[in-house]
């Protein structure tokens, strides 16, 4: 299939040129906004186009995808650059001395600045580690910082929001080491967290680790008020960006955080790649997390030096097709420009918070800040109950419809039972969803109520 | 009739709206089995007592989608006063009726030889209606979930069929 006059991110195939990739990556400065900065409101019809899975149909009917939350679609620009690079590049990076070898590597080079450069990293060369996905990044910071600084009685501060992957690798740290958990909780009449119990549970707190978005509420968490306060209690602060580096500009400096993670195939990217971004003098520290090949300085029959960061935590062959990808994904975002992908967000937010609550009243619950001026603290995520259907059973209507939500406890069951429910369904948006998608939301929904009640 | 109308048949969304055999039974003499889903979060809290060889009384609680619900409210209709030996007999033709894409599911080749096709449906009675489920694989587990916690119950009653 092919996006033939679609109006962005065709002209470029990343690994046509790698070299011209890398000059122009390594160029521009750190921490700056996209290279290109746009004039006008991001057009999502127009954006839709370069999508080559929104042009299919389901069940007969125009597919509507609202599941980007769990992973996003693709534009054509991105699918051409990973099958360029298989077709024109492709070798192992870092030890080969002949051209294709030395263009691989100048690429996966590439998409580390280029990664460093959308979250702000001061020396992404130095800082941006490449991973599978954004929760073993979590777990890379849990099993070797985790592992080497905190003891037996410790306290590590979560919140009542996250996702199992800020979670359950802290709970094994509890069980292996342990180390103490406790939790900022959720105000459920606001569905924000109560900030006035921070200072109580960040007393003696070592590390504060909370979400930059929940992924169940869209919840935005006041980060830099959180983050400041932690690391006045001397805490090192982690944040988990798998939602909100993909919707919003990031710059880790002004969000005060130590780490951060994130995850390629939510922002347009492939899977099989995600990010850690860490201090500089953190990961210096740091003992690697997986052994193997090209983690290492030297190896003999007795010992191992580890490799500088942060090959030192890349162990064997890394993700290069996927990192291409993710150069890709990135470049393409930047195009659009990530504060109108963001102001996108809001408009479609705004338009389907009212639409739902005006269409079902008091039949529908949901699960997040739905008020107008709550609308800069939370995401394009929307969970929701209507009366009478069960979620799953929504889910299998909608799909009926083409209609694509997610039905579940969304990874974060402790939040499910906070909420009282065991499932949410999730409508979730992203820059290529229209007002059209919402409305053909709101029918299927009313097709649901149909059969049911 | 689509395939979604005939998934929530009529006779599913009367169990899923008015369950039959709600509530608990005192623990002992009821065996209480639970069961989840961690797919969907459905839940089956199963009380079952077994006497002189028959399913005396049953109830159940818990929560999930309609199909879950369903099954076990017809399920509980379906088994309450019958031998065991009748209800494992049910249970296995129930499973069959759902097998043969839970085989698919599992990448086994073959089907079980003895899935009932034709054959034993109208024995069922109502619970033929939830056939429509086979359409969509991933609902089967929310199907079973009841059935399976039925005979783990049988089963710790010790009442061979």
């Amino acid at each position: 299939m092919s996006a033939q006059g679609a109006p962005a991110a065709q002209e470029d195939k990343a690994a046509q040129i790698p070299a011209a990739q890398e000059d122009k990556a390594a160029e521009i400065p750190a921490a700056q906004a996209g290279p290109v900065p746009p004039a006008k409101p991001l057009d999502a019809r127009a954006v839709a186009r370069d999508f080559p899975l929104l042009a299919r149909s389901v069940h007969g009917k125009r597919i509507v995808y609202l599941d980007s939350a769990a992973s996003s679609q693709r534009p054509c620009s991105v699918i051409d650059a990973m099958d360029s690079y298989y077709r024109t590049t492709h070798a192992n990076v870092h030890r080969g001395v002949y051209e294709i070898a030395e263009e691989a590597d100048r690429l996966y080079d590439a998409a580390r600045v280029s990664a460093g450069r959308l979250v702000g990293s001061p020396s992404p060369r130095s800082e941006i580690v490449f991973t599978k996905n954004a929760t073993e990044a979590m777990n890379l910071v849990v099993r070797s910082w985790g592992w080497k600084n905190l003891h037996a009685g410790d306290v590590v501060v979560l919140t009542e929001i996250e996702h199992h992957a800020n979670l359950v690798p802290w709970l094994q740290l509890v069980e292996e080491r342990g180390i103490r958990l406790r939790y900022l909780p959720v105000d459920l009449s606001t569905y924000e967290l109560d900030i006035s119990r921070l200072d109580e549970v960040l007393d003696g707190a070592k590390v504060l680790s909370c979400t930059l978005m929940s992924n169940v509420l869209g919840t935005i968490p006041p980060f830099q008020v959180i983050a400041g306060r932690a690391h006045e209690a001397g805490a090192v602060v982690i944040a988990d960006g798998a939602q909100s580096v993909p919707h919003m500009p990031t710059d880790v400096q002004a969000l005060g955080c130590d780490f951060l993670a994130f995850s390629a195939h939510k922002m347009l990217g492939p899977t099989g790649i995600g990010v850690l971004w860490g201090r500089e003098a953190l990961l210096e520290e740091m003992p690697p997390f997986m052994g193997g090949g090209g983690m290492i300085l030297d190896v003999t029959l007795d010992g191992f030096v580890p490799a500088e960061i942060p090959r030192r935590f890349e162990a064997g062959t890394p993700p290069i097709a996927e990192a291409v990808g993710l150069l890709s994904a990135i470049e393409y975002l930047e195009r659009l420009g990530m504060s109108e992908i963001w102001e996108h967000d809001q408009r479609l937010t705004s338009y389907a918070l009212g639409t739902l609550q005006e269409r079902f009243g008091d039949t529908i619950r949901i699960f997040g800040p739905t008020d107008e001026q709550s609308l800069d603290r939370r995401g394009a995520v929307i969970s929701l109950a209507l009366d009478g259907v069960h979620p799953h059973d929504l889910a299998q209507v909608l799909d009926q419809e083409a209609v694509c939500i997610r039905a579940g406890h969304h990874c974060a069951k402790p939040l499910m039972r906070r909420l009282g429910v065991g499932a949410t369904a999730r409508a979730s948006f992203y820059c290529y969803n229209t007002e059209e998608d919402v409305d053909a939301l709101a029918k299927a929904l009313d097709e649901a109520v149909r059969l049911f009640r | 009739m689509n395939d979604i109308e005939d998934l929530y048949r009529e006779i599913i969304l009367d169990h899923y709206r008015s369950p039959r055999n709600r509530g608990e039974l005192e623990v002992p003499p009821a065996i209480r089995v639970e069961g989840f889903n961690p797919l969907c979060g459905d839940e089956i809290v199963l009380y079952l007592i077994v006497e002189d060889g028959l399913v005396k009384d049953l109830k159940l609680s818990g929560q999930g989608c309609s199909i879950s619900q369903s099954s076990a409210s017809l399920m509980s209709a379906a088994v309450k006063g019958k031998t065991v030996g009748e209800v494992r007999k049910l249970v296995h033709d129930f499973k069959a009726m759902m097998s043969i894409h839970e085989a698919a599911i599992d990448g086994q080749a073959q089907a079980p030889t003895d899935f009932p096709g034709t054959g034993d449906l109208e024995a069922m009675g109502e619970l033929a209606a939830l056939q429509g489920v086979v359409k969509f694989p991933v609902r089967i587990k929310c199907a079973t979930l009841s059935w399976n916690v039925l005979v783990q119950a049988l089963d710790e009653a010790g009442a061979p069929g």
